[in-house]
């Protein structure tokens, strides 16, 4: 069974400038202990899609559309209750910024021993003592006995990211959400937190979805890609498809502007030339037309038709461009 | 020397007191954030410093302006001795030596247009009066590629990458000879960095510009660096030729940095071998004695901790400058 059915996701906010589109029909499946990368740029939706799965879009003037289905639940017709019982237990998250995600008045050991027994009340003190040393020493915090009564402010930011994927990890969740799990931390660090993340799946065999704007990431560690882009998935594929044949154009863009550690000296850098536009005043059609280097060749299509994705080769693409054109020109990878 | 260097680093020392006893009225302890560096900025060309938070690059690069004073050593702009001129003299050598900073948000004052962010050094300098400054600016704008009708515009009216222009074009407005730049990419998309890369070696080429380019990131800095040190605790621990240090690398902390850059290639990410350092960066208040590195490094042995290894040219290599501080160099 399909573990998380997105259908025609829709959020929109309102602000006093008018309305911010921030997600416009995104749809995907991810099966269970699959990993799903979401890529994007700041901007892109790929963080107010992953807030979505869990309702965590808050304030006023939030609507949101569509159909989120976990093993067959509608999580958006779900009562506070219900959507409670799925936050960390079925569904768990990793936050960026591992600071802001830890209460700075409570031990570590408290905040994993909450996390457990608020889906298990009634569990004895000692038992929850137990599973909280037990998560630290799985995501390798070393001497957990002493470091389970220490605050979030004696530990490093990668040692204080362990400690959130070991709150997040403390029910087994079917499906863990990692939202730039590694952006706020230093590369040596990085490596550690993404075999971690890996090594902890393997063990609870959780699908994961990681939400990130760095293409190494997700080279490293996922299976399927969706690129996102003002607030549309662009293109979606295997991870190998994504990176050796990208079909958009934005894809294509995007794995140029990657930096490479086997670049020549005052190699010239590829850009997307332009900015990525407000989501207020979003460019009609595909949103991606006005920094597009094929928008002319296609006579005005691509500002009054919105492409739809459908299937390219072995990927799916949101592009006017023929599918020959999108596989033979644009393909050869980076 | 300083016919080929146009900006030297001799001996930096920057001590943070912290830890302050209130009765003795004197600091209990050091952080050794900058201890004993010295390197050479060639005229034209571009230095990399690289490392992870906590190695002190930031403090380097803040040094190198005398943005804060140094505990030891000095700092050579142009033949004259920055860290030894008076508050007026200091004042004059500023126009010669500009910062750009990591967080676009936060470098413009949000009261002010753009325009007026960009002149301040030509007002707080006096060199031009104010029509000319308002030219000077468009002029600036121009260069760095922002539209120059957008004078009067706020910051918040532009993007993160807009707002690293205007940045530039303000550490440009007195034609300086030297840009420090403290991760000055870092904060952007990545298809902005790749269009504020370009612009700066763009600049680099048509106005003579020297850089110092602090950065986390290794694959940002082998775009641009002529030159790449690398940090660890406060210390130069590799230097030289970046093609040198890339492909020969020497330093087994150089080695850890580059194996943990996530490569965008699946093909090679499932191939390659990564050095996965365990542990976190030791406290600078006290770093381990000998090689600072010795705590986390894989080849570590007992010379490590009696005796601190000294920056030297990597054996058969003294020609391409490249230097390494490694008891065991590879």
């Amino acid at each position: 069974m399909t573990l998380l059915s997105v259908q025609d996701l829709h959020v929109t906010f309102g602000t006093a400038d008018g309305a911010v589109r921030a997600v416009q029909g995104v749809s995907f499946d991810v099966e269970p202990g699959e990993t799903v990368a979401i890529v994007g740029e700041s901007g892109s939706g790929k963080s107010v899609t992953a807030n979505s799965l869990l309702r965590l879009n808050f304030g006023a003037d939030v609507r949101i559309d569509g159909r989120i289905l976990l093993e067959g639940r509608d999580i958006l017709a779900m009562d506070e209750t219900q959507i409670r019982s799925v936050r960390g237990r079925e569904v768990a998250m990793i936050f960026q910024d591992p600071l802001t995600a830890l209460n700075p008045f409570y031990t570590v050991g408290h905040q994993i021993a909450e996390a457990f027994a608020i889906h298990h009340p009634g569990t004895p003190k000692r038992e929850l003592r137990k599973i909280a040393l037990e998560s630290l020493n799985k995501v390798g915090i070393p001497e957990p006995s002493k470091r389970i009564d220490q605050y979030p402010h004696e530990f490093s930011g990668g040692m204080r990211q362990r400690i959130v994927i070991a709150i997040a990890l403390v029910n087994s969740p079917k499906l863990l959400i990692a939202d730039e799990p590694t952006t706020a931390l230093d590369v040596t660090v990085q490596a550690q937190i993404l075999e971690l993340i890996a090594q902890m799946q393997a063990e609870h065999g959780s699908a994961v979805i990681l939400i990130t704007h760095d293409l190494g990431v997700v080279a490293e560690i996922t299976e399927r890609v969706m690129v996102m882009y003002a607030g549309r998935v662009v293109e979606s594929a295997s991870v190998a498809d994504t990176f050796l044949t990208p079909t958009h154009p934005y894809t294509r863009g995007l794995l140029k502007s990657v930096k490479s550690l086997d670049a020549g000296r005052h190699e010239r850098l590829e850009s997307i030339p332009g900015i990525p536009p407000s989501l207020i005043n979003l460019p009609s059609g595909c949103p991606f037309h006005p920094r597009c280097a094929y928008a002319e060749s296609l006579g005005g299509r691509c500002e009054t038709e919105t492409p739809a994705l459908h299937l390219v080769g072995s990927s799916r693409s949101a592009c006017h461009l023929p599918d020959e054109r999108l596989l033979g020109l644009l393909g050869g990878g980076v | 020397m300083s016919e080929t260097f146009i900006l030297e680093a001799r001996a930096l020392r920057k001590y943070f007191p912290t830890g302050a006893s209130k009765m003795l009225q004197r600091p209990t302890d050091l952080v050794r954030a900058v201890d004993d560096v010295s390197f050479g900025l060639r005229r034209g060309s571009t230095l990399a410093i690289v490392g992870e938070s906590g190695c002190g690059k930031t403090t380097l690069g803040r040094l190198l302006a005398r943005l804060i004073e140094p505990t030891a050593g000095s700092v050579v702009l142009d033949g004259v001795d920055l860290t030894a001129a008076s508050a007026r003299e200091l004042l004059e050598l500023r126009r010669d030596i500009q910062l750009v900073f990591q967080d676009p948000y936060a470098c413009l004052n949000p009261r002010h247009s753009i325009g007026q962010s960009i002149g301040t050094p030509i007002r707080i300098q006096k060199t031009l009066d104010k029509a000319a400054e308002k030219a000077r600016v468009r002029e600036l704008m121009e260069l760095v590629g922002l539209n120059p009708e957008h004078y009067n515009r706020f910051p918040h009216e532009f993007s993160g990458g807009q707002r690293q222009r205007a940045g530039i074009a303000r550490a440009l407005a007195l034609q300086p000879k030297v840009i420090i730049a403290d991760e000055p990419v870092s904060a952007l998309d990545v298809s902005i960095q790749s269009q504020i890369l370009n612009l700066m070696e763009d600049l680099q080429t048509s106005l003579g510009l020297s850089y110092v380019f602090v950065a986390h990131d290794l694959s940002v800095v082998r775009h641009i660096a002529d030159e790449v040190a690398v940090m660890y605790l406060g210390k130069i621990v590799e230097i030289g030729d970046p093609e040198s240090v890339y492909r020969r690398t020497a330093h087994p902390y150089t080695k850890a940095l580059l194996s943990a850059v996530p490569v965008a290639d699946p093909r090679r990410a499932a191939g390659r071998q990564r050095i996965v350092l365990t542990g976190d960066v030791p406290s600078p208040v006290n770093p381990p004695s000998g090689c600072r590195f010795r705590t986390r490094c894989p080849k570590a042995a007992e010379r490590c901790a009696a005796e601190e290894p000294v920056l030297s040219a990597r054996s058969g290599d003294q020609p391409s400058g490249h230097r390494v501080a490694c008891h065991f160099p590879e």
